[in-house]
């Protein structure tokens, strides 16, 4: 097999072919390598990573290759290398969050998934783009220059997990960590053809995440195949006891579910307000598609009603705000990143932060600092803050209802496809509304996967498909999720992306 | 800094009635912080006591310690209070370089303690119910040094230097509700007060409360209001008053300031005062900025705490004898005059003799060998009494040989030295330096003999009926004798050598 | 409620510590004006009878045992610190020069 053709394979092809010796961890890793040295830099490059990892990634495949060569018994993905948002504080490598603020900074400890990726022996291969403290839908928010989207370039990959999204897509990587807090796992997914999944908040420990919106953020798998995305989970999953919020639930049979192969007899809901209005034809037509293949494998499809998902987006602009408010207040310039002085006037500690803090922020983070500052302020709690958790009450009812009469609902995960670099930029709103379809997930807590839907007609670009399932049941995400996804490729003849186009090579040579 | 007129404080009270309050922070021993398992330890080098969590680094959560939540929960049971069946953690926000996430994890619209009381004693006895509006749970910040100013002080400095050692440590802020009626005794109510919480807290075992380390620290309001008038003056709240002396002084000042201020037809301002121990006064520390508005919001990253009666009772079971019914129970048993008792409590021996007591002495001989040579010798080694290296069971076995006539008092005393000196226990001690009371006639009519035979005169006298002068043959005979004769011995045989009937 | 004009902007900037230039001041209230014009249905939406989630999945009394952990060393706890001396974190004055 060619490193072109193997880094094409999915996770789980990667990882029985080191098991079988057919490939050792050092030629899978450095063949990622070459493929980031070819379609990540330049003017024109994908610019998914922020940092390449390029020794410690190959020293831990050739300790991996070592132990295996010994007869060592390892996990089932060690020695396949993964990418990890740059959101995600690892030891030896820097985390910027996106941002100016934390540029150079090394975190002195590692992230729980970080602590779990590195016993299972995956090689890191980098830290990977995303708007800066995950505040965005673009990517274009990172103060490291936007990534674009795989394929079109000009076009934006999805945020805040853009760069993950966009390096798996782009085959630089086979699986990827993305945090997703309203969507920035999923609606990346949707428009780069590839497939992420938002755990039951609290399913995987958010320790070492540089959080943004405690109660809603979550960190998940990024991928290119439904069971990959399973087998990750499995991974990163479980208990951790630095995180109060983390379940006690093992996350174990999320690929077995994955490879149960059926959904006969399941009842799967179509969200009313989740399609219709505002979504592009495009996106409507491979929804119903997706409808059609599962009916025909045997589910019920059944109209359900979720009335309060209408505020949901507004509930979200006020608890996600306030809770970054908060937490981004410790970027002071005392004890971590950027310290700036006052131009003018006295240096004192209060005027230095507040310095610091407009010289390390981009405009849409001081935009929600101030939205959340607002919202918790004297005389607004109540009406701003207050209301809006009655609302998450509201959509969790309406999840409670729903999943009485289904196991899973499924929606289209963003309205559109992937739009222009620089076409919302000025225009938050608008950009806002991108996460319509997953915020509510988030808001319940409930787990949420999108998996590639097909190309819309009128741009060719890839559709994503939203499945949702209750909280603790993400087992049945994975299970219609490889079911439909199977379905979906048998119909294509293949992956979804093998129809992106090629990547302009930046280096002299493709990695052969 | 302008000095401030103040009133003296009789003619404040004379026009004035003083309203009160107390915010008092506790610092927990618990071996870890409140909510990252980083040591919580004192003195240590800078940043050496430290992991992310306290750092606030970016990425950090934290986890609720349990064992400061039990000792939030004993704090609350010994000041009578009500324990909440769901309470909730918030964040206070403001931003301070001594505050890592420029918010503190606390407790704001459900403390886990609520409407509790507590009485205290005045010096004259009288009782006076404090009540108590809350006790929740919250973290201590970092400690800043200010460099470059004359005195450590954080006007004039040029910078500061942030240790988060003491980041996190958790805490117990017990908020008093108003305190009416105290009238001129305010002052000594205030610091009869923190007295009470110190010792409940350190009866608890629940803090080291030394309040010379910040373990308990107060935060004293005091508002003016002319008598009658039911709607209170405006407050100040002035802090940093860390020793008993202080409250007292600092409540003092505060009054007879508000009482100038009110005199000159000038409204208080509410703000936050510094006490300052040199000068005994307060100055207006200054506004924070945010101070006003601290948009508390449920925390995030915490989970309810849920107590059961069970857990609840469980604890109550551990509560020791409030201090205050344990000093009335041990008067009374020991039978110790009000006067004696007050300077056995104010010696702080009450554990050291309840001990000695314990241990089998008598009440009488436990107080006469505390209050009497542990506490003399104490006094010239510079040392607390009950620190001198006296245990209690060797006043027991001390006062048993006396007992036993084995040594008399001024032997005692001397066995008392020898325990100091390391030569072991007492009986030991006695056999070791030949203390015990000479108690074989023989040796001793021989020192009776040499002594009527030395002072001849003497002896006459007493063979003619003078018996006082027997005392003179005594002396001589214990004298000879190196104390170690039984005094009543030596005399009945020297009456006896003479003939004469005692 | 009330429209947020560039005055409150100024007042939340003092509140979250980021200095903001007048031009800044202006865009950022036209910017949050219309935000909070399309999410101020959300205070109309649920009634006093509706509780307020705050956590998504609900748990209770998670604590930890009072066992001493990790701790980092005083050169790892200083290693990102913009300014330090004699192992402390170094801040400007807290006080103007008076
Ligand atoms: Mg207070
Ligand atoms: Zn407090």
């Amino acid at each position: 097999m060619s490193a072109n053709e193997l880094i094409r394979s999915s996770a789980a092809v990667m990882a029985a072919k080191l098991a079988a010796g057919e490939v050792t961890s050092v030629e899978l890793v450095q063949a990622h390598l070459d493929r980031i040295a070819a379609v990540d830099g330049g003017d024109r490059g994908v610019h998914a990573f922020l940092h390449v990892n390029t020794e410690e990634a190959l020293a831990v495949a050739a300790d991996v290759d070592a132990r295996r060569a010994a007869g060592e018994e390892l996990h089932e993905l060690a020695g396949v290398p993964i990418a990890v948002k740059d959101l995600i504080v690892t030891k030896g490598q820097p985390t910027t969050a996106g941002s100016k603020f934390l540029e150079g900074w090394m975190s002195p400890y590692d992230a729980t998934v970080i602590k779990k990726l590195r016993a299972a022996r995956m090689p890191i291969l980098g830290k990977t783009n995303l708007d800066e403290f995950a505040m965005g839908s673009s990517t274009e928010h990172s103060a490291y220059g936007p990534t674009r989207n795989p394929w079109d370039l000009d076009r934006i990959p999805g945020g805040s997990g853009g760069g993950s999204a966009a390096a798996v897509a782009a085959f630089e990587a086979p699986l990827a960590l993305g945090t997703d807090t309203g969507g920035s796992i999923r609606q990346p997914g949707a428009v780069t053809g590839t497939v992420g999944v938002k755990p039951t908040y609290g399913a995987v420990s958010r320790y070492g995440a540089i959080a943004m919106a405690s109660s809603l953020d979550q960190i998940g798998p990024v991928s290119r195949t439904v069971l990959d995305s399973a087998l990750l989970q499995e991974v990163i999953g479980g208990h951790d006891p630095f995180d109060s919020t983390s379940l006690s639930d093992p996350s174990t049979g999320l690929a077995a579910a994955a490879r149960l192969g059926n959904v006969e007899g399941m009842k799967i809901g179509i969200i009313k307000e989740l399609h219709g209005e505002g979504y592009q034809s495009g996106v409507e037509t491979r929804f119903n598609e997706s409808l059609e293949l599962l009916r025909g494998a045997g589910a019920e499809i059944i109209e359900i009603s979720c009335p309060n998902f209408g505020y949901a987006l507004g509930a979200y602009y006020l608890i996600m705000p306030s809770e970054a408010s908060s937490n981004l207040a410790k970027f002071d310039g005392v004890r971590f990143g950027m310290r700036t002085l006052p131009t003018e006037g006295s240096i004192t500690i209060e005027r230095v932060m507040s310095a610091t803090r407009a010289a390390g922020f981009g405009d849409e983070v001081k935009r929600r600092i101030i939205l959340g500052t607002y919202a918790l302020s004297a005389g607004y709690y109540d009406a701003y803050y207050g209301s809006a958790q009655k609302v998450r009450t509201l959509i969790q009812r309406d999840f409670a209802a729903a999943f009485a009469q289904v196991d899973v609902l499924i929606s289209p995960t963003t309205p559109t496809t992937a739009f222009k670099l620089g076409e919302k930029i000025d225009d938050p709103l608008s950009m806002y509304l991108n996460d319509v379809a997953t915020i509510p997930a988030n808001l319940a807590g409930v787990p949420g996967l999108t998996l590639p839907g097909g190309l819309a007609d009128e741009d060719g670009l890839p559709v994503g498909i939203q499945l949702l399932a209750p909280a603790r049941e993400d087992a049945r995400l994975y299970r219609v999720g490889a079911v439909l996804e199977s379905l979906l490729e048998a119909q294509w003849g293949g992956p979804l992306l093998d129809r992106a186009p090629a990547l302009a090579q930046n280096s002299a040579k493709e990695a052969n | 800094m302008s000095v401030d007129t103040i009133l003296s404080f009789e003619e404040a009270m004379e026009k004035y009635d003083p309203v009160l309050g107390f915010e008092v922070h506790v610092e927990l021993n618990t071996k870890t912080k409140m909510f990252s398992s980083a040591p919580n330890e004192f003195g240590d080098a800078p940043n050496t006591n430290v992991n992310e969590v306290c750092l606030g680094l970016p990425g950090v959560l934290p986890v609720v310690n349990k064992k400061a939540v039990e000792s939030s929960i004993l704090i609350g049971l010994a000041l009578n209070c009500k324990i909440a069946e769901h309470c909730t953690f918030a964040r206070k926000q403001y931003f301070y370089p001594d505050t890592p996430k420029n918010f503190q994890t606390s407790q704001y619209e459900d403390p886990i303690c609520y409407d509790g009381w507590l009485d205290i004693e005045l010096e004259d006895g009288t009782i006076f119910r404090v009540e108590i509006e809350r006790a929740h749970m919250e973290e201590d910040a970092g400690k800043l040094t200010h460099m470059g100013g004359a005195t450590g002080r954080i006007q004039g400095a040029d910078f500061s230097l942030v240790d988060y050692n003491r980041s996190g440590v958790p805490l117990v802020e017990i908020v008093t509700k108003p305190i009416e009626g105290a009238g001129s005794r305010a002052p000594e109510l205030a610091k009869a007060y923190v007295a009470a919480v110190r010792e409940i807290v350190k009866n608890l075992g629940v803090s080291d409360a030394k309040m010379e380390r910040g373990n308990v620290r107060c935060d004293a309001n005091v508002s003016l209001r002319p008598y009658g008038q039911e709607k209170f003056g405006t407050r100040t709240e002035t802090k940093n008053v860390n020793s008993l002396r202080a409250v007292e002084n600092a409540v003092k000042f505060e009054i007879q300031r508000h009482g100038a201020v009110l005199d000159s037809g000038v409204k208080i301002i509410q703000e936050t005062r510094h006490w300052h121990e040199d000068t005994k006064s307060t100055t207006s520390g200054r506004p924070k900025s945010d101070a006003d508005d601290y948009r508390y919001f449920p925390e995030p990253d915490l989970v309810p705490i849920v107590t059961t009666s069970e857990w609840v009772e469980e604890l109550r079971s551990r509560l020791p004898e409030p201090p205050a019914a344990r000093r009335k129970r041990l008067q009374a048993d020991w039978g110790y005059t009000d006067l004696e008792f007050r300077d056995v409590v104010n010696a702080a021996l009450l554990d050291e003799i309840e001990e000695t007591v314990t241990a089998g002495a008598s009440a009488a001989a436990a107080r006469k060998w505390w209050m009497g040579e542990i506490a003399r010798r104490a006094k010239l080694a510079d040392v607390d009494p009950a620190a001198l290296g006296v245990s209690p069971a060797v006043v027991v076995e001390i006062e048993k040989l006396i007992a036993s006539g084995a040594i008399n008092d001024k032997l005692a005393r001397k066995v008392l030295d020898g325990v100091l000196e390391g030569e072991g226990t007492p009986s030991e001690i006695v056999a070791k330096r030949g203390l015990a009371v000479v108690s074989d006639d023989a040796p001793l009519q021989k020192a009776i003999d040499e002594a009527l035979a030395a002072q001849p005169d003497v002896a006459a006298k007493i063979r003619a009926g003078k018996i006082q002068a027997v005392g003179a043959i005594v002396g001589g005979v214990m004298k000879a004798t190196r104390g170690q004769a039984d005094a009543g011995r030596v005399r009945e045989l020297i009456l006896a050598t003479l003939g004469v009937e005692g | 409620m009330a429209a947020i004009n560039r005055e409150d902007v100024a007042h939340l900037a003092q509140l979250a510590h980021i200095e903001m230039s007048d031009d800044e001041l202006d865009r950022m209230a036209n910017e949050l004006a219309v935000i909070v014009d399309a999410v101020k249905s959300v205070s109309e939406a649920a009634g006093d009878d509706v509780p307020a989630t705050s956590h998504p999945i609900p748990l209770t009394n998670v604590m930890r045992e009072d066992v001493v952990g990790h701790v980092l060393t005083a050169e790892e706890a200083l290693s990102g610190a913009p300014d330090a001396q004699d192992g402390r974190f170094k801040v400007p004055a807290i006080l103007e020069e008076s």
